[in-house]
């Protein structure tokens, strides 16, 4: 506000300089002696530093302001999706997000700010007007209302119906350049880079094809305001020269505060243009902002990748329970339940294999303990306390599908739960792990989302990672995919024996040794189809008995060959 | 501070784009003159209470002219920003495409996407804002001095010294501040990547109880990125703040000499008031450029950005040496002493309708084999001959579609399931995609999806879980092993997301499929490892043959 005040003062001292000059000049005509436009002349120079200076301190308490919202705005926004757990494609939220709320930036510079502008200048200047000549202030007013409301008003009707066109068009192709940028390999390999350039190049020709049709009529509203200053004067002109009585110095001086008063509002137009273009943004970030936001303390931040910094305490340090009764679950609205009435008890210390083929929701079990997949029935109960899943990471979490490995070192990523810890621990870490590394393969940048890492390394990566920081309840999604089996059980060993005491759940589809745990859960459809010990299991006929044997080389290799 | 990339002046349509700029500039130009002329004479004549016609009419016809004349350039402002940046588009994503996969491997992928989406659209300000404004800085303030030297030569000689003052010192504060308006377009890119890798590992942040610091991480970035835009707008906004106290004091200096002089009667009100109103338009457009630059400048980088892309030399060209493509059915694949990323001089041959897996740990390079062999990587040192002849000679396109690839982590697109398995073949019939679909044990889930072989993915295949993607990804292999019969198989663990009993059922589908084939396994699992005639470890930066009887 305080800068759009400034802006208001900034152009008033413009028209203020062009109408001082005019009197000057007006008033000089009429030949009297010097010492009357001394004060004149003074105002002019004053007004003519005046002006330039404000402008100044005017855009850069303007930018400071915008800019401060979109830092805030940036981080509320972010905090909202943290908070959230809302789940949302990758090309799209980085287009959203970089754009949208950029958007809320330029909205605030380019329309906030000049709107409040005009109406300051516009009361001001008809203000003066009137004081003269109640009637050129009504040509005035008029002037300012076309180029200042009605035309901008235009404007934002026509470019809102392009935007909203336009904005689908763009996701569409922001959609088609992320395929044939993030899918490269898969597309080479299969040679259908062609089609896919083909369609992102349909996009880009759709996107410009709407783009130009807005141009167009921007244009067209913008044309019509421009003849509205000079027309605005010569309409105060030619009143001023009939009005009886008015010092024929205020022709001149009226006429000239018309045209700059008029001029000083004309950028309305093109603010507007620019609102109806942002508006998309706004609505989004308004509506995602809806959603809530929470702020947090203060750290150290290196090199803007990643932390060193606090985590936020475990509230349960002691041993923890947790039961599941009846939980059934989906992975969407209109899918079939991924886990059908399951039912659980992990006392603290208690672990659990849970095998079962692909899409038997091995990994649905995790998301609901871990509390990123929502029951849709039955109850979690850590404690015998039912407890908010939000707050379910305190508690559960570990090698979860959904692991990241960040744009950062390995260092980095590997103390995401605990900072600040020594080197040797890390490497000890990635040993146990099964990830021999020397001590400068920490300093080394990892790709985004570990491209440069290799499968198998990752999943051993987040498998150190869990284990440098592990919860009381350690779940493991398949952490020795991409091993051989002797390798892959040396490795189980080593991690089970390295978080004593600590309930752990496995999700395997890989024969292992799973005799060292307390129970073994068949998941089939959602549903247990056989639980029990490993040694049990293997002598009762049924799925596990069957897999067990499936997995044995010699056997499989008889059957097939 | 260069006002034109000259790059840009070698697109035909942007040369035409400049004329047609400076033509509407030097009309654009002239009009000014002939409008604050013709409203002097309005203005001087009511002051002495008189009406003149003519020049109201000369007003209305200036303006009237004016506003045509915006229109036509607007229009083709607009026709030509849109053309420009959707041929920029396309020339990037087809230059990325075309230096393969490994060059976009990282976070290259990410930083072009943001250059094709936002960096491009940034191009806008400079086209149809700057490049127009930066012309009527050119042609106005020359026109508007010939006019004044010609009613007042006194006042013409004080705009005419004051005026090269303000591109002298836009120069000079331009200078200052390029370097670091294109470090801020870095950091507003790296900004863009940080915020995908934040949302991205949202899940992992929060389950390590760090999503709420990662909020302050975001607040410190975006402040950062404030602190570094201020300090860039105090330079920039230095030179407005000089432009437009030049044009202020210039205003005022040509204002209170005339006015004196009016005193002394050498001068009338009709000259008088030309010369007032049309002072501040000899400043306007300049400052109005001025004011466009920072925002131009963006768009200037971004253009920057897409020539390093599209021009910068690519590795040579290759030559199309091999005339004949090796057949898969009876060419022998060699790694002849090749080097690249960690393995050093490996040779070893694959024989025709050999089943060869890679083992060793991971990490040690197996899937830089496969890339190396589909073409992704070219060998440092050494060559990778099939049937004779060398890959780096022969057309990569035809290479490939004799290949048969199931990635380690394959890409889903924004399509349907039939679509994203019809990738190799976008011909094959439903019947078809089914029966591979089938032979990697995709069908049942698929059958299960809300819209069948026509359920729309999200992006990356959002909404289905890893070994779908995966089993998805085979079906393509599988897809293709159908079209050609005699492909060359690459799997790179196929089965690392399957259970066991898919996993055999797969095994024993592919062991059939590549039977008679030539195919490279990189392979963990005995059971996968068991369907090969022998067993390469790929460790340390070399290959050897596994010893007999020792598997993985």
């Amino acid at each position: 506000m305080f800068a759009a005040f400034l802006a208001a003062l900034t152009d008033l001292a413009g028209v203020g300089l062009l109408a001082t000059a005019a009197w000057l000049i007006a008033r000089a005509a009429e030949r009297p002696p010097l010492i009357a436009l001394s004060v004149a002349i003074v105002a002019v120079r004053t007004l003519a530093i005046g002006k330039g200076t404000l402008r100044y301190v005017e855009r850069l308490v303007g930018h400071d302001a915008a800019l401060r919202v979109l830092a805030k705005l940036r981080t509320r926004v972010y905090a909202t999706l943290s908070a959230g757990g809302t789940s949302l494609p990758h090309g799209d939220l980085l287009a959203r997000l970089v754009s949208d709320v950029d958007g809320v930036q330029d909205a605030l510079l380019r329309c906030a700010i000049p709107a409040g502008v005009a109406v300051l200048v516009a009361v001001a200047t008809v203000g003066f007007t009137a004081a003269y000549l109640p009637a050129a202030a009504l040509v005035l007013a008029t002037g300012m209302l076309l180029a200042g409301l009605v035309l901008p008003v235009a404007a934002y009707a026509i470019a809102a119906g392009a935007a909203r066109r336009t904005a689908t068009v763009r996701g569409g192709y922001l959609a088609a350049s992320v395929d044939v940028l993030h899918g490269a390999a898969d597309l080479a390999a299969f040679g259908a880079t062609g089609t896919a350039l083909a369609r992102a190049r349909d996009e880009s020709t759709g996107l410009a094809r709407l783009t130009r049709a807005a141009g167009t009529a921007g244009s067209a509203v913008g044309a019509v305001s421009v003849p509205v200053p000079a027309l605005t004067a010569v309409g105060v002109c030619l009143l001023a020269t009939r009005a009886p009585g008015l010092n024929p110095v205020m022709v001149a001086v009226l006429s000239l505060v018309a045209l700059a008063a008029v001029e000083a509002v004309l950028p309305l137009t093109g603010a507007a243009v620019r609102l109806a273009d942002l508006r998309g943004s706004l609505e989004r970030v308004r509506a995602l902002l809806r959603q809530g936001s929470a702020p947090a303390g203060s750290l150290r931040v290196r090199d803007g990748i990643t932390v060193d910094g606090p985590v936020e305490a475990s509230v349960l340090s002691g041993p923890v329970d947790i039961r599941l009764d009846g939980v059934s679950a989906r992975y969407a609205d209109d899918r079939e339940l991924a886990l059908d009435r399951l039912d659980l008890d992990l006392p603290a210390g208690r672990r659990v294999a849970v095998v079962g083929p692909s899409g038997a929701g091995k990994s649905t079990l995790l998301g609901v303990l871990a509390g990123t997949v929502p029951p849709a029935a039955g109850t979690v109960a850590v404690n015998a306390r039912t407890e908010e899943p939000a707050q379910r990471w305190r508690i559960a979490g570990g090698v979860l599908a959904d692991g990241y490995v960040f744009h950062a070192t390995m260092r980095e990523n590997l103390t995401l739960g605990r900072p600040g810890l020594p080197d040797g621990q890390l490497l000890d870490a990635l040993r146990t792990a099964g990830l021999r590394s020397a001590p400068e393969d920490l300093d080394r940048t990892l790709g985004e989302d570990g491209a440069q890492v290799s499968g198998g390394q990752r999943q051993r990566l987040l498998l150190a990672r869990a284990l440098l920081a592990p919860p009381p309840v350690l779940l493991l999604d398949e952490p020795t995919e991409g091993l051989d089996p002797a390798a892959a059980d040396e490795v189980l060993g080593q991690a089970l024996a390295a978080v004593p005491g600590h309930t752990v759940v496995l999700v395997t589809h890989r024969l292992a040794d799973l005799s060292a745990f307390d129970e073994v859960l068949v998941l089939a459809d959602g549903r247990v189809a056989q639980r029990g010990r490993h040694a049990d299991l293997l002598t009762e006929p049924g799925w596990y008995a069957d897999w067990a044997r499936g997995g044995d080389l010699q056997t499989w290799r008889s059957t097939v060959t | 501070m260069r006002p034109v990339d000259p790059r840009l002046l070698r697109l035909p349509r942007l040369r035409r784009y400049l004329v047609a700029v400076v033509c509407s500039g030097v009309l654009a130009a002239l009009l000014v003159v002939a409008q604050a002329s013709a409203l002097a004479q309005v203005v001087a004549a009511g002051v002495a209470g008189r009406l003149d016609r003519a020049a109201l009419v000369a007003v209305v016809a200036a303006v009237a002219l004016r506003a045509a004349l915006h229109v036509a350039s607007g229009i083709v402002a607009a026709r030509t920003a849109a053309a420009v940046k959707a041929d920029l588009r396309d020339a990037v994503l087809a230059e990325a495409t075309g230096r393969g996969p490994e060059w976009l491997a990282g976070q290259r992928a990410g930083e072009l996407a943001t250059l094709v989406g936002r960096g491009v659209d940034a191009m806008d300000a400079y086209l149809t804002g700057y490049l127009p404004q930066l012309v009527l800085g050119m042609t106005v303030p020359v026109a508007v001095l010939v006019r004044i030297a010609w009613a007042d030569p006194a006042s013409a000689v004080i705009v005419g010294v004051t005026l090269p003052l303000l591109p002298i010192f836009a120069i000079l504060v331009g200078w200052q501040t390029r370097s670091r308006t294109e470090r801020q377009w870095r950091l507003l890119s790296r900004l863009g990547g940080h915020f995908l890798d934040m949302l991205g590992g949202m899940a992992t942040l929060r389950s390590f109880g760090r999503a709420r610091a990662q909020v302050e991480v975001v607040r410190v970035m975006a402040d950062r990125y404030r602190g570094a835009t201020m300090r860039t707008l105090r330079l920039a906004f230095l030179s407005a703040l000089v432009l437009e106290l030049v044009a202020t004091v210039s205003v005022a200096l040509v204002a209170v000499p005339v006015g004196l002089r009016l005193v002394g009667g050498s001068l009338t009100l009709p000259v008088a008031l030309v010369v007032l109103l049309l002072a501040p338009e000899a400043y306007a457009p300049l400052r109005a450029a001025g004011a466009q630059f920072h925002a131009s400048q963006e768009g200037l980088s971004a253009a920057a950005d897409v020539f390093a892309v599209i021009e910068s030399p690519v590795a040579p060209t290759r030559a199309l040496a091999a005339a004949r493509l090796p057949d898969p059915a009876t060419a022998e694949l060699v790694f002849d002493g090749v080097t690249a990323r960690c393995l050093t001089g490996v040779s070893f041959t694959v024989r025709p309708g050999e089943r060869v897996a890679l083992t060793g740990p991971s990490g040690g390079g197996k899937s830089t084999l496969l890339a190396l062999v589909l073409g992704f990587l070219a060998p440092a040192g050494g060559r990778v001959l099939a049937g004779g002849a060398d890959l780096s000679t022969v057309d990569l396109a035809e290479w490939r579609a004799r290949l048969a690839w199931v990635p380690q982590r394959p890409h889903l697109f924004a399509a349907t399931v039939a679509a994203n398995i019809r990738l190799g073949a976008p011909d094959a019939a439903l019947a078809e995609v089914r029966d591979a679909a089938r032979a990697a044990h995709a069908d049942g889930f698929i059958q299960g999806l809300p819209g069948g072989y026509e359920t729309v993915l999200g992006e990356r295949g959002y909404g289905l879980s890893s070994g779908q993607r995966q089993r998805v990804a085979l079906a393509r292999a599988f897809l293709r092993i159908g079209a050609v019969p005699h492909a060359l198989v690459l799997l790179d663990e196929p089965t690392a997301r399957l259970d066991a009993q898919s996993e055999a059922a797969v095994l024993a589908g592919s062991a059939e499929l590549v039977a008679g084939r030539t195919a490279l396994l990189v392979a963990h699992r005995p059971a996968l490892v068991a369907v090969a005639d022998r067993v390469l470890r790929v460790a340390d930066g070399t290959v050897r043959e596994a010893p007999a009887g020792v598997r993985a």
